[in-house]
Order: structure tokens, then sequence, then C-alpha cells
């Protein structure tokens, strides 16, 4: 038998060895955490030096102005009311919600606490599929499917509601609306909302589970008074990422809630988005540095601020309802 | 397996008769029979995997919620077989305390409540009546009484069991099952939940799983050694402990194996 055995300044310089390669590899992880801090502050550097220089020509009164909102910047008579844009973001943002917590949330609930193994085989590469349709394709299909359909239940119920009046005499839902651009980005973010609700739910212990099982309750029962409630912060961890989500969603609404920047909280009108407003800037030729080219810089700090907003509350959220088990 | 002469005066609560529990084609309990006598406290004792947590669980059904599982015989809940009732009825009558502490994430006043909301209970005066005989049973009220309406994570180890055991005897169950409760406790919580089942005699029917064998001998009054998915033999505990009739619980007892 061969001695394997290292002697005592073998040993020494193996360990000293190993330990300068730990250093170096702990430096790399670093540099690679590091390097997300580094590229979100450049973001935020471009955003707010342009939008400094933007502030300068334009008043801080006309920007906040929520008298008589316009936001015409690409006009002679320039206009910069932020919550033109705002609003409309905020409407197709709600109405996304509307559509996608719910949803998601019993997706999640079916998934987790109800359906069998097989169901739940087939269910969540289904989900995954919609998670993956890109967003231009949500756009057409909200445009060219979901608003006809719209169209026809606005009409319906109008009929419904007043009938014997002639078609054309009803009010019409116009082509570009925020409503079914809303539920499309609605349909869009409910895989999000789903699988991480469902991470969420499904890593609650088993015991406590049976803790309520073993009292009487039934599966509905548990599901909503036991597991729902210790699942709660990675539940509004996946609300927030799902408005956020909406809330810079581009495609969708470009494409099916049109492109006027209209001060409306009517779901039924179309009007600009933040992110609308910032494609069809920057599709156009604009000189570089000027306030139109200002003006993408400072809409987008808004959708920064706002999507920042979300996160902090949900953070604060998740943490003040956060269960130890 | 029949009881000595001397219990004739206890009445059964519930009775296992010729019971067999498969985990798919695995037999993990044998043709067991065994009686629970009324407001006593019977121990199921043995080594790991000989199944008496798995019997356990068949008194509420437990196994029904998971795939795969099938009873076989009866299990008799004064004469009615309750492997032929609905589970939610079984687990209406028969409370369970768990291995580990498992309150809900709710405050320590509704973990108590939730079984009498599931109830359908919904006078609050009631409610707060039940809430607090249960709490005051399981001794723990005088510990919570001013912060009913803390979370119940914010309780320690042994208070957290001692709410469990709350939260069963809210309903007023017939039996209280509790699988092995102490193992996740420290000696002085220990005592405490077994000086609490103890003072639970007379009151209500106790089945105790426990792999602590001084434990079986401190609080209960009969005990069942299981081995292998078999009930071995099953009296009154000071006989199984001092006088066993049979080679293996004589053996195991003693601490030959295990």
């Amino acid at each position: 038998m061969t001695n394997t055995a290292l002697s005592l300044p073998q040993i020494r310089k193996l360990i000293q060895r190993q330990n300068v390669f730990d250093q170096f590899v702990v430096l790399a992880l670093l540099a690679a955490a590091l390097s997300s801090v580094i590229v979100t502050a450049g973001i935020l550097y471009i955003l707010i030096s342009e939008s400094v220089s933007f502030f300068s020509q334009v008043p801080l009164g006309e920007f906040f102005n929520l008298v008589d909102p316009k936001w015409t910047p690409l006009f002679d008579d320039k206009n910069f009311a932020i919550i033109t844009l705002i609003s409309s973001t905020l409407v197709t943002t709600g109405v996304s919600v509307a559509i996608g917590i719910p949803m998601g949330t019993i997706i999640a609930i079916y998934l987790s606490e109800f359906a069998t193994e097989q169901v739940r085989e087939w269910v969540k590469p289904i989900l995954e599929l919609l998670a993956g349709v890109p967003s231009v394709v949500f756009g057409y299909f909200a445009l060219q499917t979901v608003t006809p359909f719209m169209q026809r239940i606005v009409l319906g119920v109008q009929m419904f509601f007043a009938p014997g009046r002639d078609e054309f005499d009803y009010y019409q839902l116009p082509g570009f609306n925020m409503l079914s651009a809303g539920i499309v980005m609605g349909i869009s973010i409910i895989p999000l909302i789903s699988s991480i609700s469902e991470d969420a739910m499904r890593a609650v212990p088993k015991q406590m589970r049976e803790g309520s099982f073993a009292v009487g309750a039934t599966r509905l029962q548990t599901s909503f008074n036991v597991v729902l409630p210790a699942a709660i912060s990675g539940i509004i961890a996946s609300y927030i990422l799902g408005i956020s989500r909406s809330l810079g969603q581009t495609m969708i609404v470009a494409v099916a809630a049109g492109t006027q920047p209209i001060y409306t909280w009517n779901p039924l009108d179309g009007a600009a988005t933040i992110s609308t407003f910032i494609v069809e800037v920057a599709k156009g030729d604009i000189e570089h540095g000027s306030l139109e080219y200002n003006t993408i810089f400072v809409a987008g700090l808004a959708l920064v601020a706002m999507t920042l907003a979300m996160n902090l509350l949900g953070h604060y959220l998740s943490k003040r309802v956060r269960e130890v088990y | 397996m029949e009881l000595a002469q001397d219990q004739l005066g206890t009445q059964v609560k519930a009775q296992v008769k010729n019971f067999s529990f498969f985990y798919g084609s695995n037999k993990a309990i044998k043709d067991v029979d065994l009686e629970v006598l009324d407001c006593k406290v019977t121990s199921m004792i043995g080594p790991s995997g000989c199944g008496k947590t798995t019997l356990l669980r068949c008194f509420n059904r437990m196994h029904d919620l998971y795939p795969g599982t099938r009873y076989e015989g009866e299990i008799l809940l004064e004469s009615q077989n309750l492997l032929s009732l609905d589970p939610i009825e079984v687990r209406m009558r028969i409370g369970m305390v768990f291995q580990k502490p498992n309150p809900f994430p709710k405050s320590i006043f509704e973990n108590i409540a939730y079984g009498l909301r599931i109830r359908g209970v919904k006078d609050k005066g009631v409610i707060n009546e039940r809430v607090e005989r249960a709490l005051r049973d399981a001794a723990i009220w005088d510990e919570v009484k001013d912060r009913l309406k803390d979370m119940a994570f914010n309780l320690s180890g042994g208070q957290q069991q001692r709410l469990c055991i709350a939260r069963a005897l809210a309903t007023d169950p017939e039996i209280l099952l509790f699988d092995e409760p102490t193992s996740a406790l420290d000696p002085i919580a220990t005592a405490s939940i077994e000086e609490l089942v103890i003072g639970l005699k007379g009151k209500v029917t106790i089945l105790i799983v426990t792999h602590n064998m001084q434990q079986a001998v401190r609080i209960s009054d009969y005990t069942a050694f299981m081995y292998l998915g078999e009930l071995v033999e099953f009296d009154r505990t000071d006989v199984i402990f001092n006088n066993a009739a049979q080679q293996r619980t004589r053996e195991y007892v003693s601490g030959q194996f295990g």
C-alpha cells in the first residue's frame, strides 16, 4: 500500500493555493453582482441627466399640470402635462390587473391545491407557452380579435337595456381602446402571476394543511383560510411583478390602445401610454439633444418612478405580512 | 386483542377490528385488533417504521388526502365503522395534534376559533367563550390572554404546541390523537405537555404515539406495542413495561433493540 498522506508543509501549501483561488472566485462573483447595480445606475443617470435638461426648459408646474392637461411635445404649441400619459398607463394597467390577478390566483390555487399530478403536467406547459407568446402577437390579438368582440358586447349591452334604435345610433367602441389592450395585457400576465403564486402555495408545509384538515376543513376551506394566507408574501410578490410588467408593457398598448395622447380615465377610449409615446417618438426623426428628444427620457423616468414605487410597495407589503414556518 | 377482566367496567370508545392498511401494494398495517377505552390515555410505542403513526392517522382518515392508500377491515367508533363515514365527519369528531406544532398563519384567537367557524358557529359570544375554555383546558390561557390578537407564530414552540392542543379541544372531539407531540420540544415544554395530557384524562379519549418509552410510562393507562406493522401486545401500561407476555415486548421495553 502506498502512503498517500501529505506532509504538513505540503498541506499548508495546498491550503494556501486553495485560499487564493477561493478569493479570486469570490471577487468574480462580486463583480457579476455589481454589474447589475452598475447597469441600473447607468440607466438612472442617463434618465435623470436628460430630464434635468428637460426641466431647464419646461417649468415643473407645466409638467405636473392637472388643470388642463395636454401632452403635445411634437407640436408647435407644446404642452407637457405628464398626467395625460400617466392616466392611460394606469387605466390599461388597472384593466390588466383586474383580469390577471383574479385569473392568475385562481389558476394557482387550482394547480397547487386541487389538480392531480396529471392535470398539472398538462396545464403548466400550456401556461408556459402562453408566457412565451411575443407581445406583438398579443397586441394584434387585442386589436383584431378582442376589440371586435368587445365592440359587439358593448353594442349588445346597449341594445339590451335600450332596445329599438338604429344600430348606428348606439355608442360605438372605438377600434383603438384601452379596454381591449388591458384585457389582453391581463391575459399576458396570467402565467407570471399563476406560476409564482403556485410556487409560493406549494412551499406551504404539508403539516399546516393537515392541521386544517384535522379540524374538519374541506380542501376549499383549507386553500382559502390557511394556504392562501400562509403564502401571501409570495403571492403579493407575483402581483407586484405582474403590475410592473403591465406598467412597462409597450407593444400591446402601442398596437391596440391607440397613439393619441389624450387625457382620459375611461377605458373605452383609446389613448397613448407612457411606453407608447416613447416608441412613437423614438421611431420618428427628432434631433438628438432637442427638447423633443429630452421628453423621451423624462417620460421614461416617470415610468421608472412608477415601477419603482410599485416594487417598494410590494417589498413593504410582503415584508409586513411575511410568515415564518 | 382482548383486555383482562379488570377493565370490563370501562367503556370501549373505539375498536380496531381485523384492520389492515396499504400504501399502494405495501401492507403497512397488518391485521390489527385494538380497543381504545373511553376517557383513558392509550399510547402506541414501537421502533421507527413499525406503523404506529400510520395507524394513528387511520383514525381520522388522514390517509384519504393522498392517492394510493387503502384501508381494509373496520375501525368502529361507538359501533359505527368510521372507514365508511365521510372523512370530514370523522375529522370533525376526532381531533389531532401533530409532531411539529403547526399553527395557522392567523392570530392566536383565530387559530382556536377556526374549527368553530368551519362548523358554522357565528355567535361571537359562543366563540369567545369556547376559545377561552379551550385555551384554559390547554393550560395556555394565562400566557396568551393579553395577546390574543398576536400572530400564533410569535409563540414559543411549546406554547405553539399547547395552542394546537387548544385548537383540537375547542371543538369537543370524541377522541384526541397525538402524533409524537413532544418530539420537537425541549424537556421543560415536554413536561408541560405531558402534564396537560394527564390533566385531560377522564375528559377525553386520548390515543398517543410516542417513541419515548418513558413518556408512555408517565402518561398512559394502556400501551400498545407495535412492530413491523403488527400489534404485538396491548395491555395496561404497567403490565407492558413490567410483566409483558410477549418475548419481543420484553426485549423492546428493556432496550434490547429499537
